[in-house]
């Protein structure tokens, strides 16, 4: 018999199973949950969920595995990845391999909600693109998509290789509509490096959740848009060009530019 | 036993000898008694025609009285046994045995055999069948005879007597025999030298091949087999001390040099090797550490989150909250150290890394009544560091000074000095190549522990080898040549004996000829021949100009590490503190220094103490 929930949590750690659950039940959120990919899949293929969360180093099944297996079916269901060996390379590949999201173990509350958040939101604006799709392939009435010549890691970050060598970095139009309206706006310091697939800022929403923003690329910060600082509304408006994050100065471009997505991908 | 090289060469040298040797000695006897043989054969046959010649004359006039005289007087002289002469019919007519006159003579005796062999006479008998050696007993010494035939001739049977008629050819024959007993004793005593001098060349020359292969061969062989059981023991540091010139000097060298490049190695891949196990190690336990903390954390937050309001509560969950997030930045900081993640460089002044480090393990300090004694120059440079992992170091330096003082008590110095140094001095070259690209770098001869650098030198018609300092513009070289004040040398390359001296150059200093090498890939290298002048250039370092480190020592009065365990502290795992360490310590320092583009060099002495020295370049960023 289908049933409809929320989000399935796919762990062999019975405490993170009872975690998520606890947590996210207390949002009001209904919880299903798998201790290997198998059972998972079988789930999957039973009932719907509008997000799933999946570990990476599973028995038999790996999470790499089970998104290899998962993509290709093109469901409305998200997938967050998460491991306790949370390495850049897990992330990185996570997110290019079509996870929406990284939540390295061990996770607060706030940073599991943040992520749980942003997947169902979404997953409601993937849903509503599609039935919008059925009439018209344009995504642009539901968000503005990248410009074709950037890259991005994931969905939420972007970068824009300048002709000087230098990377501009900032955030997608699509992960502004997953959250609430930002409240403000937390910045790494110039000179700092940001390392590609972890938290390079912080988006501080109104309702107080804070969101990690990933770094689409290892660099060091030569410059910060002070405009984001004094006015952050640029962002909502402008995403993509007035609303930059960081100009760095990468440390590997060529490797780790295979792990992003041309964004002219997007408009075929 | 007989597996020994030593023994192989002897016995092979020692079988040669002796077939060569004896050989010899067979030969020579063979040659000297023949040679003395017939001296004596031919001195018989001198003897015997002097007899019949003598007795000539008596003959023809059948003077017997006469002839018995002559033959009974040569007969009595000691060497001659016996002097007949017996007719045809083999009647002896004379003799200087008297008793033996009128006897008959057995045709088949020795004496008679020559001719009568046969069942006719010979008439003619050639000079070397005339005579024959024989024993007259078995027991007796041998004698040599002679018989000479008395043959017919005209005035014979125109003598007045006329005893034989004209028709017969041989009348009578002489016969002489003489002992070879001197002879034969002295062939006996030439035979008996040659076989005690055979003996005394095979035991002296087996003597000096023994004693050539012992130094030469066994001696270096059992060095070289030492050292290889030793390396293959473990122990690379193991160097052999005294080698030859010869090649097995060259195999000991490039035993040494070997030994060498296989400890670098063995380093590296320890490194490596040890650093990529721990990753694994490291990705397990950070996979399984990790989700006992997410529990920890994710219930400590969420409660931290209901119990707003209570803020005793609160504060207390706020603990576990925060001491389970550092323990995620430990596990995180384990995950790093596994992927040997490059230093996150920052402008960070040392002296206030320093200061917080030991700040950290003050307390620890006090318990063992350890002082620290800072000498911090105050004006460093910020420079371009990771400040978290410098840090690092420094604390684990400090501890393990600590733990080398133990409870006794004493002091750790700390100092910091901006090292400003001038390419002259410091600069080490590295590589040296003669014109025909063979190395000049002698890793035998080393001056102040680096490798020098190898010359042959030509003055006053002899030659040596000079060994020149390889730190740049310090002049401590090692003069294998006699050399004389103000005097130049012809420097030219030990391998190849090309000159290294420029012709068209003379030195800007005291304008004595100059040599050159090439040092590959850092341009060429110029000095000054004489020796109380010490001028030298590197242009291509000189141009780079001075070069700043910070220097950073720190030194204990503690119990100091033993020398043959000195190379071994920076490899991962290597811990003398049993239990109570991981030994990894130092190989984080070490691969934390490395990535920095810096040194770490250890000093110590047992008793007295250990000194650290770290130096950094001092790389300050454009902003």
């Amino acid at each position: 018999m289908s049933k409809d929930y929320d989000i399935l949590i796919i762990d062999d750690e019975q405490v993170i199973i009872d975690s998520v659950i606890k947590l996210c039940s207390t949002e009001g959120f209904s919880v299903d949950s798998s201790l290997d990919a198998n059972e998972g899949l079988n789930k999957i293929a039973k009932n719907q969920y509008k997000l799933i969360i999946c570990d990476i180093m599973l028995p038999e099944m790996d999470g790499f595995m089970f998104l290899d297996e998962i993509i290709p079916q093109n469901l409305d269901s998200p997938v967050i990845m998460t491991t306790g060996y949370s390495t850049v390379e897990n992330a990185v590949k996570s997110l290019y391999t079509g996870a929406i999201d990284f939540l390295p173990k061990p996770f607060t509350v706030d940073e599991l909600l943040s992520s749980v958040f942003r997947g169902l939101k979404y997953a409601e604006i993937n849903k509503s693109l599609k039935s919008a799709n059925l009439r018209k392939n344009d995504s642009s009435i539901i968000y503005v998509p990248c410009p074709a010549k950037y890259f991005r890691l994931g969905y939420g970050s972007w970068l824009y290789i300048e002709h000087d060598g230098s990377v501009l970095t900032g955030i997608t139009d699509l992960l502004l509509r997953t959250v609430d309206s930002i409240d403000h706006i937390e910045l790494a310091n110039m000179d700092e490096e940001i390392v590609q697939g972890n938290a390079c800022a912080q988006l501080v929403t109104t309702d107080s959740i804070v969101h990690n923003v990933l770094a689409p690329m290892t660099g060091r910060i030569i410059e910060i848009n002070d405009h984001l600082l004094k006015d952050k509304q640029i962002v909502e408006k402008d995403p993509y060009f007035k609303g930059w994050f960081y100009r760095i100065i990468p440390s590997d471009l060529e490797y780790e530019l295979k792990h992003l997505t041309p964004c002219s991908s997007d408009r075929i | 036993m007989f597996k020994k090289i030593g023994i192989k060469l002897i016995s092979a040298v020692g079988t040669a000898t002796i077939i060569i040797i004896f050989v010899f000695a067979y030969l020579n006897v063979q040659s000297q008694s023949k040679a003395l043989f017939d001296e004596v054969e031919r001195h018989v046959n001198q003897l015997s025609e002097t007899v019949k010649n003598s007795t000539r004359y008596g003959m023809l006039l059948n003077e017997r009285a006469h002839i018995h005289n002559i033959i009974q007087t040569i007969g009595n002289q000691p060497c001659i046994n016996e002097v007949r002469v017996f007719n045809k019919e083999g009647e002896i007519i004379y003799s200087s045995d008297t008793t033996a006159i009128g006897h008959m003579v057995d045709k088949k005796t020795e004496a008679c055999y020559a001719c009568h062999a046969a069942n006719k006479p010979l008439e003619k008998l050639e000079i070397d069948k005339r005579t024959r050696v024989y024993k007259l007993a078995p027991d007796s010494s041998r004698v040599l005879g002679i018989i000479n035939p008395i043959y017919n001739e005209p005035s014979c049977w125109e003598a007045e007597c006329h005893a034989h008629p004209s028709e017969r050819t041989v009348l009578g024959v002489l016969d002489v025999t003489i002992s070879i007993k001197a002879i034969d004793n002295q062939i006996a005593s030439t035979k008996f030298k040659m076989l005690m001098f055979a003996i005394i060349a095979i035991i002296l020359l087996s003597g000096t091949v023994w004693y050539f292969v012992r130094s030469l061969v066994d001696k270096p062989v059992n060095t070289l087999l030492q050292a290889t059981k030793n390396v293959a023991a473990g122990n690379l540091s193991y160097t052999i001390k005294e080698h030859s010139n010869d090649e097995l000097g060259m195999l000991a060298r490039s035993f040494n040099n070997m030994t060498q490049k296989l400890s670098e190695a063995r380093m590296q891949l320890f490194q490596s090797d040890k650093l990529a196990s721990l990753g694994r190690l490291a990705a397990g336990v950070a996979h399984e550490i990790n989700n006992p903390l997410t529990g920890i954390l994710t219930y400590s937050s969420f409660l931290l989150k209901r119990t707003k309001g209570n803020s005793d509560l609160q504060s207390d969950l706020e603990v576990i909250v925060r001491e389970t997030k550092r323990s995620r930045e430990i596990v995180k900081g384990l995950l790093d150290f596994a992927r040997q993640s490059v230093p996150k460089k920052n402008n960070a002044n040392i002296n206030e890394i320093l200061n917080h480090a030991i700040g950290v393990v003050e307390n620890q300090l006090a318990i063992n009544n350890v002082k620290i004694v800072k000498n911090l120059d105050l004006k460093l440079p910020k420079v371009t560091i990771d400040a978290n992992q410098i840090e690092q170091v420094f604390i684990n330096l400090v501890v393990n000074a600590n733990d080398a003082i133990g409870k006794n008590g004493g002091n750790i110095n700390v100092s910091t000095t901006l090292l400003y140094v001038p390419p002259k001095g410091y600069m080490q070259i590295k590589r040296a190549a003669c014109p025909k690209g063979h190395s000049l770098i002698d890793n035998e001869i080393k001056i102040d522990g680096l490798p020098s650098i190898k010359l042959k030198a030509l003055s006053n018609g002899s030659s040596g080898i000079v060994n020149l300092d390889p730190i740049y513009g310090k002049s401590r070289h090692y003069f294998g040549i006699e050399y004389s004040k103000n005097k130049t040398l012809q420097l030219m390359c030990p391998h190849c004996d090309v000159s290294l001296i420029e012709k068209n150059n003379k030195c800007p200093k005291c304008a004595s000829s100059v040599y050159s090498f090439e040092i590959p890939t850092q341009g060429e290298f110029v000095g000054c021949t004489n020796r109380d002048c010490g001028w030298q250039n590197w242009k291509m370092i000189e141009l780079e100009g001075k070069k700043e480190f910070l220097e950073v020592k720190i030194s204990d009065s503690g119990c100091g590490i033993p020398k043959e365990n000195l190379y071994r502290i920076f490899e991962p795992f290597y811990s003398t503190k049993g239990q109570r360490g991981t030994g990894l310590g130092l190989a984080v320092i070490w691969g934390i220094i490395d990535n920095h583009n810096g040194t770490i060099t250890v000093d110590s002495n047992i008793g007295e103490g250990t000194t650290f020295t770290i130096r950094i370049p001092a790389t300050r960023s454009a902003s």
